[in-house]
């Protein structure tokens, strides 16, 4: 799952330290925006030695790397990829597929250089321009490290010429081919951060929205973000219960070796049987396969 | 030198405070059969019908004061007060001496009285110094040790005789002319004058200060004419900003929410949570979180509670008003809201600090308190808390009702983060002890919730909570050695510079003087 992804400034040892137990998904151990120029090298040790010796718990652990158009990406890759506590990385204004590319060869090199199984290494896709968002599919379906794309939010509005207003109008129709592009991609979608960190309200109510798009997590800047966003991922007392005899009626079917059954005089064919799963994993109930 | 029940050295008899009685366990001594320690009788000329004097200086001299004898104040106007530098410049300007100074707490405010304490006007203190008073005695400021006693144990030893007041100066934000006075009316308002009721009723003489004299009989009352013996009326007897706050705001760190959400999970899986839950959480930033979610999980299971005791805040009078607690037993008020119930809701009740914590009458507060919230300075393996001295063992806090809310309630949780700083607050022994693991049943971290073993019966109510995050204490205590790593012991002297007293009188600790 990734509900939420939470992330913690690479040069801040007291974030670092306690980031993981605020029940987010994920973590995004930071060496871009949170970091300024003349603290990269820093945050480049310090994230390396969390990934160490650190603690993460259940996380996803993530780094976001600078950008391919700096001179720091490499460094970054090369210091934080042989820890197994890697799981992904996050990068940031990806244009095209070319610039997946070139990352993902890096990160071969890298991989076979410390004995790392070729392609372990995962590659969350920050999209930041309208190139970027035009380009979703393909950069989707560049490598199959990419696990996720994810939509700008403050340099995305900056280069369609706009600015972030409170509905999100100006985001919306790029959050839909986000979803778009990653479905046929079968990558997750992944939303953008909410910047208004004290208004909770406004938080639920774009998060409802952002759900019922199709997305599958947000990015987190706050961890009071957290909780509310995954009371929006909790399915109801309903769909729970559905999803139970949806569950059992399959497996009761496998059992018997039969391929589709009907459920209260529906027809239960393998994608409702998926879709019945991810209700019990978001409740709890079930184990991520 | 004696050990007492914790396994701490206590000498027999401490310069300038006299023989020690050794802790023997919470609740392990009772009090001889005896009386209670008398007020002075007193008789008024029938023909008085004002008790007011022109000035501090008048009363002062009214009230018979003087050098050696033994004053006391309340701080229930708290970092606003002028009442304490008042009387004390006043008694230096007058000549008087080696005075021993007894308030319920000290505040930053009363750093002026650092000068008097140099000069001999103050030669003891029984009460918390707190700050800039903290550090000069912690480095051997004072010829006598300081006494510490929690908010129950300060009567008990007015009641028992142990302390006697020779005078108290009672802060009253309205006064009427015959000695009727209450905290919820006048510019001065600070709500509850729940510390002040024992001094009234104990001291040889009481001298109510005011700013806010109101027509005979003044009304609501709280401290009657029957006790009071002088009346002052001054310009002002405090700064508002300083008596009581703003509305009280949750707080947003998320690491204080953490540790509010596990307290609450805490209580809510104890036998505690239900029908009549009754509690005290303070105004910290924590245990106002916790208050939070406790409302949220009593809203969701339908539950009400009883009453919410001790010092009361905007929030738990917001609890009061949609009906999930039935009463609020206040002893001191921390907000404007909480001074505005106080003085409009007649289900919002003042109590005194006897009534609060007193172990030594026929029932305090405490002892009907289901939770309650508390925080510390150190705690150690045996779940001891230090409340009094900062990790670099300088005295800076008081006990405030630490000890007796722990005493009484029936689930008492320490709730705070596992460092402050660099500075564990899990050691494997506190440099001194406040109130003992005995009766401590939790300590709550970012890092989950940790049991007294001595408390199965919570254990295992957690254990059958699916996912309830248990973290044993020598996994938190060994996670906080790693993260802190190797901290300098405290370098001190022989010299006694405090004594803090469990609830009942006997020594539980002694505070030294730190080396410069």
């Amino acid at each position: 799952m990734r509900r939420t992804m939470l992330y913690l400034p690479g040069n801040n040892p007291n974030m670092l330290t306690r980031g993981y137990l605020f029940g987010s998904d994920g973590l995004i151990l930071d060496l871009e925006d949170a970091v300024a120029m003349s603290e990269k090298d820093t945050a480049r040790i310090l994230v390396q030695h969390f990934l160490k010796q650190g603690e993460f718990g259940d996380c996803e652990v993530t780094v976001r790397i600078n950008g391919i158009d700096t001179e720091y990406w490499k460094d970054d890759l090369a210091a934080v990829v042989p820890f197994p506590a890697l799981h992904g990385i996050r990068a940031p204004k990806v244009d095209d597929a070319t610039t997946v590319k070139i990352i993902d060869e890096e990160l071969s090199i890298i991989e076979d250089k410390n004995g790392i199984p070729v392609g372990q290494t995962k590659i969350f896709c920050l999209l930041e321009t309208a190139k970027g968002i035009w380009n979703a599919y393909d950069i989707a379906s560049a490598s199959p490290r990419v696990a996720a794309i994810i939509p700008g939010g403050e340099d995305l509005t900056a280069d369609l010429k706009t600015s972030r207003s409170y509905e999100g109008t100006e985001l919306e129709w790029a959050r839909r081919m986000m979803v778009f592009a990653a479905r046929a991609a079968g990558v997750d979608p992944l939303d953008t951060v909410f910047p208004r960190v004290t208004d909770d309200a406004g938080l639920r109510k774009e998060m409802e929205f952002v759900k019922q798009l199709g997305f599958a997590g947000k990015s987190v800047i706050h961890p009071n973000q957290i909780p509310i966003i995954h009371d929006v991922f909790k399915p109801t007392e309903l769909e729970i219960t559905k999803a139970l005899k949806i569950v059992e009626a399959a497996k009761d079917a496998a059992r018997r070796g039969q391929g589709a059954v009907t459920v209260d005089g529906r027809m239960v064919d393998i994608p409702v049987v998926k879709r019945a799963e991810y209700t019990l994993i978001r409740a709890g109930l079930l184990e991520v396969k | 030198m004696a050990k007492n029940a914790l396994g701490r050295e206590i000498p027999d008899f401490i310069e300038g405070y006299g023989k020690t009685k050794l802790f023997q366990g919470a609740f392990a001594l009772k009090p001889e059969e005896g009386y209670r320690a008398g007020g002075k009788i007193r008789c008024v000329d029938s023909t008085c019908t004002d008790k007011r004097v022109r000035d501090i200086k008048a009363a002062i001299t009214a009230s018979g004061l003087k050098s050696g004898m033994t004053v006391s104040f309340h701080h229930h106007l708290r970092n606003g007060d002028f009442v304490v530098n008042m009387v004390i410049d006043a008694c230096a300007e007058m000549g008087i001496k080696n005075l021993t100074l007894f308030p319920t707490a000290l505040f930053g405010v009363h750093k002026k009285l650092i000068e008097h304490i140099k000069s001999g006007v103050i030669s003891r203190i029984m009460g918390s110094v707190n700050g800039p008073i903290g550090q000069l005695v912690s480095e051997g400021g004072m010829d006598v040790p300081v006494v510490l006693r929690s908010h129950g144990g300060r009567p008990r030893a007015v009641v028992s005789g142990d302390v006697h007041i020779d005078v108290a100066f009672i802060a009253a934000p309205t006064a009427d002319q015959y000695g009727n006075i209450c905290g919820t009316q006048g510019k001065s308002a600070c709500g509850s004058l729940g510390y002040a009721f024992t001094d009234a009723q104990y001291a040889d003489c009481v001298v109510a200060v005011t700013d806010n004299i109101q027509p005979y009989p003044a009304a609501p009352v709280s401290i009657s004419q029957l006790s009071v013996d002088i009346v002052v009326e001054v310009p002002s007897i405090g700064d508002p900003a300083g008596i009581v706050s703003g509305t009280t705001q949750v707080t947003r760190d998320p690491l204080r929410l953490l540790i509010a959400k596990y307290a609450s999970e805490l209580i809510e899986a104890s036998p505690y949570f239900k029908e009549g839950i009754s509690f005290q959480t303070g105004a910290g930033g924590i245990p106002l979180a916790v208050t939070a979610f406790m409302r949220e999980a009593m809203i969701k299971k339908g539950i009400k509670g009883s009453f919410g005791l001790g010092g009361i805040t905007g929030y738990f009078v917001e609890l009061l008003k949609e009906g999930l607690v039935e009463r609020l037993m206040d002893v001191q008020s921390f907000d404007l809201e909480a001074v505005r119930s106080i003085g409009e809701n007649p289900r919002h009740i003042e109590i005194s600090a006897d009534w609060y914590a007193n172990p030594w009458n026929s029932g305090a507060a405490v002892n009907m308190l289901d939770v309650v919230i508390l925080g510390a300075t150190e705690v150690d393996t045996n779940f001891n808390a230090n409340v009094n001295t900062e990790a670099d063992g300088a005295l800076l806090h008081g006990i405030g009702g630490h000890q007796d809310t722990a005493a009484g309630a029936k689930l008492t949780i320490i709730a705070q983060p596992l460092l402050r700083g660099r500075i564990p607050c899990v050691t494997d022994s506190v440099y001194s002890v406040t109130t003992p693991g005995e009766v401590i049943d939790a300590i709550v971290t970012e890092y989950g919730i940790t049991i007294n073993p001595r408390r199965k019966d919570l254990l295992d109510a957690c254990s059958a909570v699916k996912g309830f995050p248990l973290v044993p204490m020598e996994e938190l205590v060994s996670r906080a050695h790693k993260m802190s790593g190797p901290t300098d012991p405290v370098e001190t002297e022989d010299r006694i510079i405090g004594v803090v007293e469990w609830r009942d009188g006997t020594v539980i600790d002694v505070v030294h003087k730190l080396k410069k």
